[in-house]
């Protein structure tokens, strides 16, 4: 057995035998992988009893559950309705850019990963994004590439 | 000497805008000065354009301060603090020793109940709870009165749901309430998924106490012996919340067996959510928290007969709960003496988009629109015109400036077209195209609508690209009929309220903006400059003082011109990202 599935079993044998433990169960493996990699879902069939295709399709329908890795830091840009009218797409765009993404999610370093979320419930400081855990408020396009520049240069 | 309490707005909003460092600072300095002081969070109080908020309660009174950053907050400490001298220059004035007279301007207008402790007392300590009334209202129904007559309270108080569809509570209680049965549930919609709403995560963040307890009243009422909160996962700090006050409860006898000594038995367990906008409707909301893909289930049976796991349930929204407390303590005469006939008590609105004071209210129902958006939120900020409200979110509409003397009530907001909705105000200035502003949220409904109904799943996909290509400059004679037709089958085909309601953005922009539709798709134009395949930007050479400010702010380095000449824009480098228009201070940007 490798560390990798020896890792996952540790995390679904807790939920075993509870009922509604699908979400929880991959919420877990989420928060401690970073994403669900996918031997995930025939060790959640083989240890909980939840077939790996309904396991798998709860995955895909939540917006929450990723099942490709993402970079060391994780910026989620709001495009909610407020940030939206402020703007939200430019610094979308201007992110981007700055990664040189085309059209991937995730820089080839691994280090950065761009999603678009749909609301961070910070509206009224509008346009927001979040690195990692922090929050970033009233971005203009100057700013969000100064946020930038501090991780870019944590990295060297 | 009594010690210093220094109160730091410890909210998503507040840490958002610096209170993580600015708290740190202030406990450091307390502690290496071996202060008299005691550093202490709090909720928000909605005053979420000041923010970070530091307020400093000494013998002298109430002090708050506005915009606070590391450099203030020593300068606080210092001065203040040590020294005994508020530091005039950074008080919010109308709020400081006076306390929350209504005399402020954000404050005039607002009645506190639901958000009547956040930003006031420590969301994690249930002994500031307690010394707020917390949990009398639970004992007041438990130890004097029967089911029956706190379901009475509850239906004479005219509370309505605060989620969005306004279903009278007690009615909805008495359904649950009615049906025969041991094991009932009683769930707790936290799952805000308006996009541009936040009450809910600021009365979770701020008061969570009291969502808790407007549970355990109910569940009384219903005969429920489990509850659920279901909470969005994208609000880590609610769920924090939430976690540590249902455990203070369990600790202080508010939950689990024999509650306050009755023979009344009640737990709640906590659901993170995983990011479903459908999972607002309740019947989807169960069969997330039962594991699986959460799609709404054909009615009947309704949820007060068959819910979650099949049972008798009863399911109402953070801010409906909220308000129970206050109403069994002060009774349902009191609450109505807010709000309209129809629409009793207060409503939490959030106020964002281009609003000069964005943040969160509580007013009683029936206040026009207008004094909600000018007078507490102050207006647009730039002096640009006012173009539209948002209300209600995705299911909602935009209102223009001829309704904004509308009274904020279910049945007047309603027969505009758009819906009262949870509470989220997004405001609109001139800049905003509305078209671009439907695209957004039908994007938005398309991309949540869980497929199960094809009207829901394909209409919403067929008009999502009738609006892409308006707004790409390739509408066609036809489109506006093309998006009524299909508006009309998307309501009347779906099964949940996300396929009902989806189209109501689109359908009220058509009917208040219509010209503007109509100018993309005739003259090629999109009068508000948003859409980029229809503009270009200009300098007006008479406006522009030559300052350099769009200059600096170009991210594609196009703009030339010395310092105090008319500067100018090469069009064949503009990505058309309109950040020369936001910094011109003169107003000589603008779009044809």
């Amino acid at each position: 057995m490798d560390a990798n599935t020896s890792q996952l079993l540790e995390l679904i044998r807790p939920f075993k035998g509870q009922t509604g433990a699908t979400i929880p169960v991959l919420q877990a493996i989420q928060t401690n992988v970073g994403y669900l990699p996918p031997e995930s879902f025939a060790l959640i069939e083989q240890e909980m009893g939840i077939p790996a295709s309904k396991a798998y399709g709860v995955a895909t329908f939540y917006a929450q559950f990723r099942t490709t890795p993402v970079g060391k830091h994780l910026i989620k840009v709001c495009d909610g309705t407020a940030c939206h009218v402020k703007g939200a797409v430019n610094i979308l765009t201007a992110i981007r850019d700055y990664l040189h993404l085309a059209d991937a999610d995730t820089t080839e370093d691994r280090v950065f990963t761009v999603q678009v979320v749909a609301c961070l419930g910070c509206c009224s400081l509008a346009p927001v994004m979040m690195v990692g855990e922090t929050t970033y408020g009233s971005l203009s396009l100057e700013k969000t590439r100064e946020i930038l520049d501090s991780y870019r240069a944590g990295e060297v | 000497m009594d010690k210093t309490t220094i109160l730091v707005g410890y909210a998503s909003c507040g840490i958002a805008a610096g209170a993580r460092e600015v708290r740190a600072l202030l406990e450091a300095k307390v502690a290496e000065n071996g202060a008299a002081a005691v550093v202490k969070q709090t909720g928000c109080l909605g005053v979420c354009y000041d923010e970070p908020i530091v307020e400093v309660h000494d013998a002298k009174g109430r002090w708050v301060y506005r915009k606070v950053n590391e450099r203030k907050a020593e300068r606080i400490f210092a001065e203040h603090v040590l020294g005994g001298r508020p530091v005039e220059g950074f008080l919010f004035h109308e709020l400081s020793a006076s306390g929350r007279e209504p005399s402020h301007y954000v404050l005039k207008r607002q009645e506190r109940i639901a958000l009547a402790n956040s930003g006031v007392i420590d969301p994690e300590c249930i002994d500031d709870y307690l010394a707020k009334d917390g949990y009398q209202a639970l004992r007041k129904v438990l130890t004097t009165m029967t089911r029956d007559e706190a379901l009475q309270v509850v239906i004479d108080s005219g509370l309505r749901g605060r989620g969005g569809a306004g279903f009278p509570t007690g009615q909805k209680w008495s359904f649950c309430k009615k049906t025969p049965g041991t094991e009932k549930y009683l769930v707790c919609n936290a799952d805000e998924g308006d996009p541009g709403a936040f009450m809910d995560r600021n009365l979770l963040e701020g008061d969570p106490h009291a969502v808790l307890e407007g549970m355990a009243i109910a569940a009384y009422v219903i005969g429920a012996s489990h509850g659920y909160v279901y909470a969005r996962a994208e609000y880590p700090l609610a769920i924090r919340r939430l976690r540590i006050a249902i455990d203070q409860m369990r600790q202080r006898g508010f939950l689990g067996e024999k509650i306050l000594g009755t023979d009344f038995a009640f737990d709640i367990k906590l659901k993170e959510g995983a990011g479903a906008f459908v999972c607002g409707e309740e019947t989807a909301l169960f069969a997330s928290i039962e594991g699986e893909r959460g799609m709404p289930r054909i009615r009947p049976p309704f949820p007060a007969e068959a819910g979650l796991w099949g049972k008798p349930t009863n399911n109402n929204n953070v801010e409906t709960y909220a308000n129970v407390p206050w109403i069994i303590r002060h009774g349902a005469a009191a609450y109505r003496a807010f709000g309209t006939e129809k629409s009793a008590g207060t409503k939490v609105f959030s106020l964002a988009g281009k609003i000069e004071r964005g943040g969160l209210v509580e007013v009683p129902m029936g206040i026009p629109l207008r004094d909600v958006i000018f007078d507490i939120g102050g207006g647009i900020p730039k002096k640009k015109a006012f173009k539209a409200v948002q209300m209600g979110g995705p299911s909602g509409g935009c209102l223009p400036a001829s309704l904004l003397d509308t009274p904020v009530d279910y049945e007047s907001i309603t027969a505009t077209g758009a819906i009262m909705g949870s509470g989220g105000m997004v405001v609109m200035d001139e800049h905003t195209c509305m078209v671009e502003v439907a695209r957004f949220f039908l994007g938005f409904t398309q991309r949540e609508s869980c497929g199960k109904c094809t009207f829901c799943r394909l209409g919403t996909l067929r008009m999502l690209e009738v609006l892409d290509r308006i707004c790409e400059g390739e509408g066609r004679q036809g489109d506006i009929e093309e998006l009524q037709e299909l508006a009309s089958q998307i309501k009347g085909a779906s099964l949940c309220g996300l396929g009902q309601t989806a189209p109501n953005p689109v359908l009220t922009t058509l009917k208040y903006f219509r010209e503007e539709y109509e100018a993309h798709i005739r003259d090629k134009r999109c009068p508000a400059g948003v859409c980029k395949p229809l503009i270009t930007f200009h300098i007006k050479a008479d406006d522009c003082s030559g300052c350099g400010a769009c200059k600096k702010a170009c991210p594609s380095d196009c703009i030339t011109g010395a310092k105090g000449e008319p500067h100018e824009i090469a069009l064949d480098d503009c990505i058309k990202c309109g950040s020369c228009r936001d910094v011109c201070p003169t107003g000589a940007v603008y779009t044809r």
